[in-house]
């Protein structure tokens, strides 16, 4: 049984969501949608000193929207609010080891623009074009 | 004993598209998304390279030899339509990009003049946005009501509520005579009876009905048809609004400008006659034509073998599709009663998932809410997939699509 995108990580991560569900007082939180698919993502975030110290997500959706979101939340934890700004489309791609194609990329980066949108709105900053363009 | 044959030759039928020659990851192209817009036949692909190659001109005013040529493929497609459709006189079809604009045609050159605060505007809850939109629009301007007509289990139109709603306050019905999500076939007549009963008008959305069955706008004595020609192996751009001419006399033009004038001075305009009252500016010629052509096409087959070939193929996958653990379809049981249209979901598989895999496996489906949101809250499903057949599709594509969603069903519950 093979598939591209669908690879086994890829429907683990969506099965066992890691970093799902609420976290006690966090600092910022931020939801989005992707009207295409329906797609729900809400990053809860708890910062420290400028750095992310914990997060948890809720969703639901497509299998590429939940898992990439999961494994988002992994690799931004410790992780400074500068270097998450910096983030972009080739950082969640090569995390997810696949390329969704043009067809279900905005569901690949629903989470990364609602990390996104929940760091600037933390810092009190205006959304920038390439935050509003993820999605 | 004398058996009836069926005339159909799908593989020969097959070979006119040259399309479903193409491979899709590997994979023979299987095109199950006729709905959202059906293949091409050679046969339109050449009109359209011939109008442009040997007799490209602007319409109508032209005192030149491709002007003359041209205007009369244009005519003779309206006329072809018009037989198409059984109308009762060729000005009764006008020519727009789709049956979206042919829609928003009737709301606002119409509905602008017709609807008054307090009067009622039925739709259903099947409707897709293009039927709904226009509507609540008008209905929001000129403080007029929306008012939907639901459906049973089965995704029937419930008879209660097609009597009870339509009432005397009722000045226009509109629906589609088949769903693009349930496949449910409205039966039309009813409602105009209900509608005419009380002096509303009838606006049919035939935009899935006229690529695939035979389609009597006499007979169904609706007030406005709208189809596009791209659902029904016609190109993209051009679509058709039939409307009867007593309706068409008196409603005010919609886009006005060049070509749909008989005198314009600083003062003021006069209108040409029908048809071409609304259609402003320069049109979609060679679409038109390429349309024209396509129905000569669906009339050489006949639409009642492409009706057959379509509840058959229909019928198959509807059992074929029962052999699916956790696999739910959407809308009518019975073939008779729908299109070639199976909206279904899977376990808890999301729609785009599905749709992702089985274009892994060439497969072309849709999924999403299908332009029917209304319809997706009142069924309480956030997105469905989507398989819809058009003469060109066999049992044996149904077979390989059985096959992909088994094995997405496997790799999602292992």
């Amino acid at each position: 049984m093979s598939s591209d995108i669908y690879k086994d990580i890829i429907l683990d991560y969506y099965r066992n969501p890691r970093n799902f569900g609420d976290l006690a007082n966090a600092d910022v939180r931020a939801k989005d949608s992707n009207p295409l698919c329906g797609d729900i993502i809400e990053m809860q975030l708890k910062i420290n000193d400028g750095k992310i110290d914990d997060v948890r997500f809720k969703g639901k959706g497509c299998a590429i929207s939940q898992a990439s979101a999961s494994m988002l939340t992994e690799v931004i934890k410790g992780k400074s609010l500068d270097d998450v700004k910096a983030m972009g489309k080739s950082n969640v791609l090569e995390l997810m080891g696949i390329d969704p194609g043009p067809t279900r990329i905005k569901c690949a980066l629903l989470g990364l623009k609602v990390v996104k949108l929940a760091v600037y709105g933390y810092l009190g900053q205006a959304i920038t074009e390439e935050v509003k363009q993820l999605v | 004993m004398v058996e009836k044959l069926a005339t159909i030759n799908v593989p020969r039928i097959r070979e006119d598209f040259p399309i479903l020659k193409r491979r899709v990851n590997g994979k023979p192209l299987i095109y199950f998304d006729n709905a959202a817009t059906s293949q091409k036949p050679i046969q339109v692909i050449e009109t359209l390279d011939k109008y442009y190659r040997e007799y490209n001109a602007n319409i109508h005013r032209g005192i030149h030899k491709l002007a003359e040529e041209a205007t009369i493929a244009h005519e003779e497609a309206r006329e072809k339509i018009a037989k198409f459709i059984n109308a009762n006189r060729t000005e009764e079809i006008v020519f727009v990009r789709n049956a979206t604009e042919a829609i928003n045609l009737v709301a606002y050159a119409w509905g602008r003049a017709n609807i008054k605060q307090g009067d009622k505007i039925v739709l259903t809850i099947m409707e897709h946005h293009s039927n709904i939109v226009p509507w609540q629009q008008l209905a929001n301007e000129k403080g007029a009501k929306l008012e939907f007509i639901k459906i049973d289990e089965e995704g029937h139109l419930r008879q209660d509520e097609i009597h009870e709603l339509i009432d005397e306050r009722t000045k226009i019905v509109c629906i589609t005579h088949a769903s693009n999500v349930l496949g449910t076939i409205n039966s039309i007549k009813e409602i105009t009876r209900a509608a005419h009963r009380f002096g509303a008008l009838v606006l049919v959305d035939a935009a899935q009905s006229v690529p695939h069955m035979r389609v009597d706008a006499r007979d169904l004595d609706c007030d406005f048809m709208a189809f596009s020609g791209h659902k029904m192996m016609g190109p993209t751009g051009i679509g058709v609004l039939y409307g009867k001419s007593k309706h068409f006399e008196n409603m005010p033009p919609f886009l006005c400008g060049g070509e749909m004038i008989k005198e314009v001075h600083t003062t003021g305009a006069s209108w040409k006659d029908l048809p071409y009252k609304f259609e402003a500016g320069t049109p979609n010629i060679a679409g038109a034509i390429g349309l024209g052509v396509a129905v000569d096409y669906l009339r050489n087959v006949s639409m009642e073998t492409v009706h057959d070939h379509e509840k058959q193929i229909t019928g198959y996958a509807l059992t074929r599709m029962t052999e699916i653990d956790g696999l739910v379809v959407y809308g009518p049981k019975e073939v008779t009663k729908r299109v070639g249209v199976i909206s279904f979901n899977l376990g808890d598989i999301h729609a785009h998932d599905l749709a992702s895999i089985m274009d892994e496996e060439g497969i072309a489906i849709r999924s999403g809410h299908h332009c029917a949101q209304p319809l997706m809250e009142f069924l309480n499903v956030p997105a469905m997939s989507r398989a819809s057949f058009y003469i060109y599709n066999t049992n044996e594509e149904v077979d390989v699509f059985i096959n992909a969603l088994e094995k997405a069903r496997k790799l999602f519950n292992p």
